[in-house]
């Protein structure tokens, strides 16, 4: 692999007694999108948590092992500088109780940009990548609660991609979306590749086998698997990642 | 058998409520019959706007402005000195402070809303008077200031307990949705808490200004009690409260002066109200 944009070693996390990763390692290459599957419990989130410190919130959190983003280790960052490369799109679409427009310039404004031309580039810019420029370019000032279940998600993506990060974690961005939304989300992520590294944690196993470079399967907080997309879906090394894509348990 | 139970508990609840209702609109009515009987010798605007509060010369002078204001001075001064704290402290508990320091805080501000008014009024007379006293170097301590101070003390912990609940009630996905934008502590404190709880912050500042308002004992003790219109906060002033509780006894059953502190009661009560349906208002915005 070429320089990895992340590199986990060993990394092993604890809320409490309860151990949520289990010496995961692996790499995640620049631009591409790696997908994490695996039924619910498996660490999945907290994984994606770890790659921005989010989990750092939780106070009975306990880490092991190492995370390097481009090769410097995380720890050693600024948490908040980190947080602006490293974006993050949640489950369930987050918008703000503000306009359209200020939501998405919400994080370039808390950044410190303060001209407003710069700004309005900056949202225009972001809502196109979003893809959802043209269904909002004359409504920005209203309220972001009337937008759709999926137009909001993809609000959501143009607030993160408006700080211009590196790295997007998604974690289940579909889960509330109906078909076309999602199908409609998942154009967008396809067409982010070429600027960001993506890291895609899903619940719907064919969700990754469209999207994903790459396919991860956690299971009790192990990575089970890691391989090429096709590989993964078509010739599983492992009986457990096997079982779990024909559904069999999850 | 059950079938009985049940019908008791539920015809006894029913009574309660009913009962309540009931004793409200009573200490209501006997309230209006007995206040609004001040208006056969004094109209409204000269009770509301009349400068001069001399109830017992001849022909009483019954104008409750410098009581209104004397009320609203030292609330004003109570709110200025109790909300930023309050609302700090209850910032500080609800994001910042480690477990065992917010732990500490909760149970001093309980305590603090534990003191009864005496004896924050007893307290406050004997250290904080001559302080502003000597401070300012005034003729007297006892001043709109000195009762605003004492008075801060005991909106606080309103403030500082329902501004929390406020804070705790934000989703925690907001928090996150910040945190992962890169926000810092305070941007995501001054920029995502605050205005997602704003509602219920308000609440909590007008529950506590509620109870400053209504606040007898310690005001009496400590604000000088002179009835004239104040020109500054260093001054003795005279609340409505400390007006009721101090005339009541020595006012001749059915006399002007009498039926003058019950519309004085009215007056206080259409601010209570007014208060608490604002703060009731702030507070079911929150919920939906
Ligand atoms: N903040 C937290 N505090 C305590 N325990 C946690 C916390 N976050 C996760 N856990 C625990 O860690 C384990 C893994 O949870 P995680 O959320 O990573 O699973 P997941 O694979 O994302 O599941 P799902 O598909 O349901 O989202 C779970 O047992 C969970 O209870
Ligand atoms: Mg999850």
């Amino acid at each position: 692999m070429v320089d990895p944009k992340f590199d986990i070693k060993d990394l092993s996390v604890w809320f409490g007694h309860l151990q949520a990763l289990k010496k995961v390692t692996l790499a995640i290459a620049p631009n591409e999108i790696l997908s994490i599957i695996g039924p619910s419990n498996s660490g999945k989130t907290t994984f994606l948590r770890m790659l921005n410190r989010l989990n750092a919130l939780n106070l009975s959190f306990r880490v092991e092992g190492e995370i390097r983003i481009d090769g410097v280790d995380l720890l050693r960052l600024d948490v908040e500088a980190l947080r602006k490369r490293v974006g993050m799109v949640f489950a369930l679409p987050l918008s703000l109780p503000l306009s359209i427009y200020d939501n998405v310039a919400y994080g370039v404004r808390m950044h410190g940009e303060k001209n407003k031309k710069k700004l309005e580039g900056r949202v225009q810019a972001a809502l196109e990548e979003a893809y959802l420029w043209e269904e909002v370019k004359d409504r920005l000032q209203e309220s972001a609660f009337k937008l759709s279940g999926g137009q909001q998600q993809r609000l959501c993506i143009a607030r993160t991609l408006a700080v211009e990060p590196e790295v997007i974690l998604f974690d289940e961005p579909c889960s509330g979306l109906d078909p076309i939304s999602t199908a409609k989300v998942e154009d967008a992520m396809l067409k982010l590749k070429s600027r960001y590294t993506i890291v895609l944690v899903t619940n719907n196993v064919k969700q990754a086998a469209r999207v994903g470079d790459r396919t991860a399967f956690f299971l009790n907080g192990e990575l089970i698997e890691l391989d090429q997309t096709e590989k993964i879906f078509t010739a599983p090394h492992d009986k457990r990642t096997e079982d779990y894509i024909l559904g069999k348990f999850g | 058998m059950r079938k009985a139970k049940e019908f008791i508990v539920e015809k006894l609840i029913l009574t309660c409520g009913v009962a309540s209702i009931f004793f409200v609109a009573l200490i209501f009515l006997f309230l209006m019959k007995e206040g609004l009987a001040v208006f056969k010798t004094v109209s409204l605007s000269d009770f509301l706007a009349g400068h001069k509060w001399y109830p017992i010369s001849e022909p009483p002078q019954l104008g409750i402005l410098p009581l209104i204001l004397g009320s609203i001075l030292v609330t004003i001064g109570a709110a200025i000195i109790s909300i930023p704290i309050g609302v700090g402290s209850a910032i500080y508990i609800a994001e910042i402070a480690p477990a065992w320091a917010k732990e500490v805080l909760k149970a001093g501000v309980e305590l603090l809303a534990a003191i009864p008014s005496v004896v924050l009024g007893f307290v406050g007379m004997v250290t904080l008077v001559p302080l502003v006293k000597n401070v300012f170097n005034l003729p007297t301590g006892l001043t709109a200031l000195s009762g605003s101070i004492m008075l801060a003390f005991m909106a606080m912990p309103t403030i500082v307990s329902v501004a929390e609940d406020a804070l705790y009630s934000v989703p925690k996905n907001y928090k996150e949705g910040a945190f992962a934008l890169g926000a810092t502590q305070w941007q995501t404190i001054w920029r995502v808490m605050l205005p997602a709880s704003s509602s219920g912050i308000l609440a909590a500042v007008m529950l506590g200004i509620g109870r400053v308002i209504g606040e007898t004992m310690a005001v009496m003790m400590i604000t000088g009690n002179a009835a004239v219109i104040p020109k500054t906060i260093l001054v003795p002033v005279r609340t409505l409260t400390a007006t009721v509780a101090a005339e009541m006894g020595e006012a001749v059953v059915g006399g002007e002066h009498y039926f003058a502190l019950f519309a004085i009661g009215i007056v206080l009560f259409m601010i209570s109200f007014m208060i608490n349906v604002t703060a009731d208002l702030f507070l079911h915005k929150r919920q939906r």
